[in-house]
């Protein structure tokens, strides 16, 4: 049998002490992992060498969820999308505060530890940035990641909102409160209360771990379902008053001119949306048996069904959902398809417990005019499957 | 003991902290408080299911209500929210005293923003900031291209002033004095057709600026409508 030189020295290494060379040769993988000892255990897990997810960067403002890279529902946090108005910032959890003031018997301010000392609830649920569209992007190649990486999912730790508010006494009159954020930005959006006693959290953790900084680390309002932007991070502020502040992100941006020449305001709610995971660009098929699957998910409560097309939208079939399906998360829809080679277009259209049917482009545009911008886009997308089993984004027309 | 005493708590979570924590102190050096409760428990509940067996196997131990409140947390005090809350509303709540003028805003203009909104407020390359549409019509549905600026589509006067003082520039935030915060909302709205050229801003003259795009905007309904819910995207 031929024993390779770095097995020679991987072993080698096991007896004597950890040279520079042995430890560099230790992350390429081994011919034969069973004729090498293994790794000692270690204080901080890594992903295996050879896989490289990244989110794309968009400038330095944002970036996306490589969903095509991605299993399951939940998003690694150090994988979820990232939208900030003027950078991360850098916050100590020791000075960390959060002031509650306004319309409230008892104004208080609480540590980071006083929120985590309340009763806790953890839930998974999507978050999206309303602007989470890349379809008009004029290209046909472009990943899952470029056409909506601005959703991801996560177990959400925190404390409900309704908690706090009965802490400090909310006055029956509020009816809405401005929640500000400690970036540079000092980031601020007017929240109705009744989305305080609904489901609010204030979120410390994601997925079992504090919160990153780019999710709001230390704690950030959190509002199952509704617009990302809504749910300020590095929440520092919350005042209570009988009416909406009209902020400059509520007002100038984060608003949806109508096609009856109306502009709506504090559209919160995220709407059903479906997308494809695989196939995707840039995957080239192969003929045989292909599994379909993607994600769906609806601010406005479980996915009730997925339908797929293989034909460009002639005929739909419902797809498997991967259970559990969660309210306001993300699910998995998986449609087995056995592609015989030939041109096809394939699609995903998201049917939400509310009855909501994800739109056509048509239907979207029908409500918001063909100069609709970026938010609040959710239109049925699909994968154009080449002959030659390449596949593309089916491009479609936008104002 | 640090503060995530709760963590471990269980049942009796929702007590109050100090009573909690005086009550875990005495008993944390000999057993573990669950252990004790159990031990407690048994005893009373052996006890009762021998004289009564009927009526404690309907009384299983059950999560006590949460209170209305926990006493967590401290009194902000006047002067604390004052350092904090900077908000502007529509109705001007929240304007500081001071004023500024036109003519004061634009060197303040020309030096801190014309590098990104342009030498006029029109030409970027961040947010067109300069320009109303003829006879103030609303195409932003029909042209995605028509500019979104202060005096297009911008509903509030004071939204100007509460950004600007809380996010601009973006070099120095929170850098600029509130008079100068005026002299720039003054120069933006004159630049914009909405005041006079010798218009002076301050706590009461802002909030009566009128905005063309103001009537234009809407709640949004749609989480209102019945299910099955089909109304327009």
């Amino acid at each position: 049998m031929k024993v390779s030189r770095r097995a020679l020295l991987a072993g080698a290494a096991g007896a004597v002490a950890l040279g520079k060379t042995a430890v560099a040769q230790s992350s390429a993988p081994t011919p034969d992992p069973t004729k090498v000892r293994g790794k000692p255990s270690r204080a901080l897990g890594q992903r295996a060498p050879m896989e490289k997810p990244q989110r794309q960067v968009r400038g330095g403002a944002s970036s996306g969820t490589p969903h095509q890279d991605l299993y399951g529902t939940i998003t690694p946090a150090d994988l979820h999308f990232e939208r900030h108005h003027a950078g991360v910032p850098e916050i100590d959890p020791k000075s960390y505060t959060l002031l509650i003031h306004g319309m409230v018997d008892r104004p208080t301010i609480f540590t980071l530890a006083d929120l985590k000392r309340f009763p806790s609830v953890s839930r998974v649920h999507f978050l999206e940035c309303s602007g989470n569209f890349g379809g008009r992007a004029g290209s046909a190649e472009i990943t899952p990641q470029q056409l909506a990486g601005l959703t991801s999912t996560s177990e959400w730790t925190g404390v409900a909102l309704a908690t706090l508010f009965r802490e400090v006494g909310v006055h029956p009159k509020a009816t809405w409160f401005l929640a500000e954020g400690s970036d540079a930005a000092m980031l601020t959006r007017s929240i109705p209360v009744t989305k305080a006693f609904d489901d609010a959290l204030i979120a410390y953790g994601q997925n079992g771990e504090a919160i990153r900084p780019e999710q709001g680390y230390p704690a950030r309002l959190f509002l199952p379902g509704w617009e990302g932007n809504a749910n300020v991070k590095w929440l520092r502020r919350i005042e209570l008053s009988d009416r909406p502040f009209m902020t400059r992100e509520e007002t100038s941006k984060y608003t949806d001119p109508m096609a009856d020449g109306t502009a709506r305001m504090f559209s919160f709610l995220m709407d059903a949306r479906s997308l494809i995971t695989y196939p995707a660009y840039p995957v080239t098929l192969t003929r045989g048996w292909i599994e379909i699957n993607g994600i769906a998910w609806s601010g406005s409560g479980k996915i009730q069904r997925v339908d797929v097309s293989t034909d460009g939208g002639a005929t739909w079939t419902a797809a498997k959902l991967q259970e559990p399906v969660l309210s306001k998360a993300h699910t998995r829809f998986r449609h087995l398809w056995n592609w015989t080679g030939g041109e096809a277009v394939i699609m995903s259209r998201a049917v939400d417990e509310s009855g909501y049917v994800q739109p056509t482009r048509e239907t979207l545009i029908a409500s918001r005019g063909v100069g609709t911008v970026g938010y609040h886009l959710n239109p049925v997308t699909g994968w154009r499957i080449k002959a030659d089993g390449a596949v593309v984004f089916k491009q479609e027309q936008w104002g | 003991m640090s503060a995530d005493w709760s963590v471990d708590w269980g049942a009796d979570r929702s007590s109050p902290p100090q009573r909690t924590r005086r009550t875990r102190r005495v008993f944390e050096n000999v057993f573990s408080v669950s252990t004790v409760s159990s031990v407690v428990a048994s005893l009373i509940f052996g006890i009762a299911a021998h004289l009564w067996p009927i009526r404690v196997a309907a009384q299983s131990p059950s999560q006590p209500k949460q209170p209305t409140t926990f006493g967590i947390g401290r009194p902000a005090t006047p002067a604390e929210i004052a350092a904090l809350d900077v908000d502007v509303g529509p109705d001007g709540v929240g304007l500081p005293p001071g004023r500024g003028t036109s003519a004061e805003g634009a060197p303040i203009y020309a030096a801190r923003c014309a590098g990104c909104h342009g030498k006029t407020g029109k030409e970027g390359p961040n947010d067109v900031l300069v320009g109303r549409l003829p006879g103030d019509t609303f195409p932003f549905a029909r042209d995605a291209r028509a500019p979104k600026t202060i005096g297009s589509y911008w509903p509030y006067a004071t939204t100007a002033f509460d950004y600007i003082r809380r996010a601009m520039p973006p070099d120095a935030p929170g850098s600029l004095k509130d008079n100068e915060v005026y002299a720039l909302v003054a120069y933006l709205l004159n630049l914009n057709d909405l005041i006079p050229a010798d218009a002076v801003m301050d706590a009461t003259s802002l909030p009566k600026v009128k905005m063309p795009a103001r009537d234009h905007f809407v709640p949004d309904k749609r989480g209102e409508s019945k299910t099955p819910r089909r109304s327009k995207p």
